[in-house]
């Protein structure tokens, strides 16, 4: 295989700086400006699910990843989340699966982990 | 010259050997550098901003290129072995001998998704799932469980029908080709096949489910039909596309090819049948 792409360092890194600063550092991919006043964000949410919390609120700082504006939690683990162009979301456990709403995309995750823990992004 | 046949067409020794090489690009770890680098990009496409893997026009030649990749790493542990390619709209039940134990195996166990038979389930030791986003370590399949029906043929042919390859805004919310084989938008071809599978394989490390290239095998090969029935067409855009990989620019994470080498896929291998 070829060397690590850009895109790969950068996810890398990210990830690394998620996990040893937990939400205290700023990974090189976050847009601070779009992430505080995105005003097509979707309003938080924080519930139990089969058993376990899952929690939604606009991104800021360390968890703006990819401008997706939007952060998600399992467990206080972060989903990665994206949005595409007509406005649903997919999540890294149901990528190819648009669904509605980043609640949505968060039971979808919980439906398809049964049970497992989620690890940090991206896990390799 | 590497011919790709269909996946029901295959011999039990073709078999034996595809799955020995599978396995022997696992157990050397040169496999998990394939799925560690899809997901990178799974991860990193996204419709407003730099799409090279997914949701873009080079979504077609970034996984021939990768599949390329793939099979040369295979045939450098057997040179005779060449991609299958599965016809999902003809071989469309859990019930298709691609899932019987002597090839991939079968579905996964209600209880946890668990595949439990064939080459890659978790008891042979061979096959454990490193790449990942949750603690699971086995396989996972649920064929036919998160939709009940792959594409039908019917809905192959509309899409290879569309004369224009792609269109702006050139990502998950395009017209044209492109689009539509992979998903985003009408009768949902490649997007629905991952999801039919489920398990690993709607997930973005789905490579970690050798499926997977069976799968994509058989996209490329509707993309070499449509270029068939569509001479006129070509890959679009041509040139001066932000954050968007035009016909003559190279690929990430390759950096040495552009769609342009990668229209014709005669020079790198030829199918079994058009």
């Amino acid at each position: 295989m070829p060397a690590l792409s850009r895109r790969q360092a950068l996810t890398t890194a990210a990830a690394l700086a998620t996990a040893a600063a937990g939400v205290a550092a700023a990974p090189a991919t976050a847009t601070p400006a779009r992430a505080h006043h995105d005003p097509h964000s979707p309003a938080s949410f924080d519930e139990v699910y089969r058993g376990r919390r899952i929690q939604g609120r606009p991104a800021t700082g360390a968890h703006a990843h990819h401008g997706t504006g939007y952060t998600v939690l399992i467990d206080g683990v972060e989903l990665h989340l994206m949005r595409n162009a007509d406005g649903t979301w997919i999540s890294v456990v149901s990528h190819y699966d648009p669904v509605p709403t980043p609640r949505a995309a968060a039971r979808a995750a919980v439906d398809e982990l049964q049970g497992a823990a989620l690890l940090p992004f991206p896990a390799n | 010259m590497t011919v790709r046949k269909n996946q029901a067409a295959l011999t039990s020794d073709e078999k034996r050997r595809f799955t020995d090489a599978l396995l022997e690009l696992k157990r050397t770890g040169r496999y998990d550098a394939f799925v560690t680098t899809h997901n990178a990009f799974i991860l990193g496409d996204t419709d407003h901003g730099e799409r090279t893997g997914h949701r873009s026009p080079s979504f077609l030649p970034w996984h021939r290129r990768f599949l390329l990749a793939f099979e040369r790493a295979l045939q450098e542990v057997d040179p005779s072995v060449a991609l299958p390619y599965w016809d999902w709209t003809a071989d469309r039940s859990p019930r298709s001998s691609l899932w019987a134990p002597d090839f991939l195996g079968g579905t996964g166990r209600a209880l946890d998704g668990r595949v439990m038979d064939g080459p890659f389930a978790t008891g042979t030791g061979k096959w454990q799932i490193t790449v990942r986003v949750d603690g699971r370590t086995f396989l996972r399949r649920s064929l036919g469980t998160a939709v009940r029906e792959l594409p039908t043929r019917a809905e192959v042919e509309s899409v290879l029908a569309m004369p224009t390859y792609d269109m702006a805004p050139w990502n998950s919310a395009s017209d044209g080709f492109r689009n539509h084989l992979e998903g985003w938008r009408g009768p949902n071809l490649h997007n629905r096949v991952h999801v039919w599978v489920g398990g690993h394989m709607a997930t973005g490390a789905s490579p970690n489910d050798p499926v997977f290239w069976l799968h994509h095998a058989y996209v490329d090969k509707l993309w070499a039909q449509w270029q068939r029935r569509h001479p006129g067409s070509g890959y679009l855009p041509v040139a001066g596309t932000p954050d968007v990989v035009d016909l003559h620019e190279t690929m990430k994470p390759w950096n040495d090819t552009r769609p342009a080498d990668l229209l014709d896929h005669t020079p790198h291998y030829t199918f079994d049948t058009d």
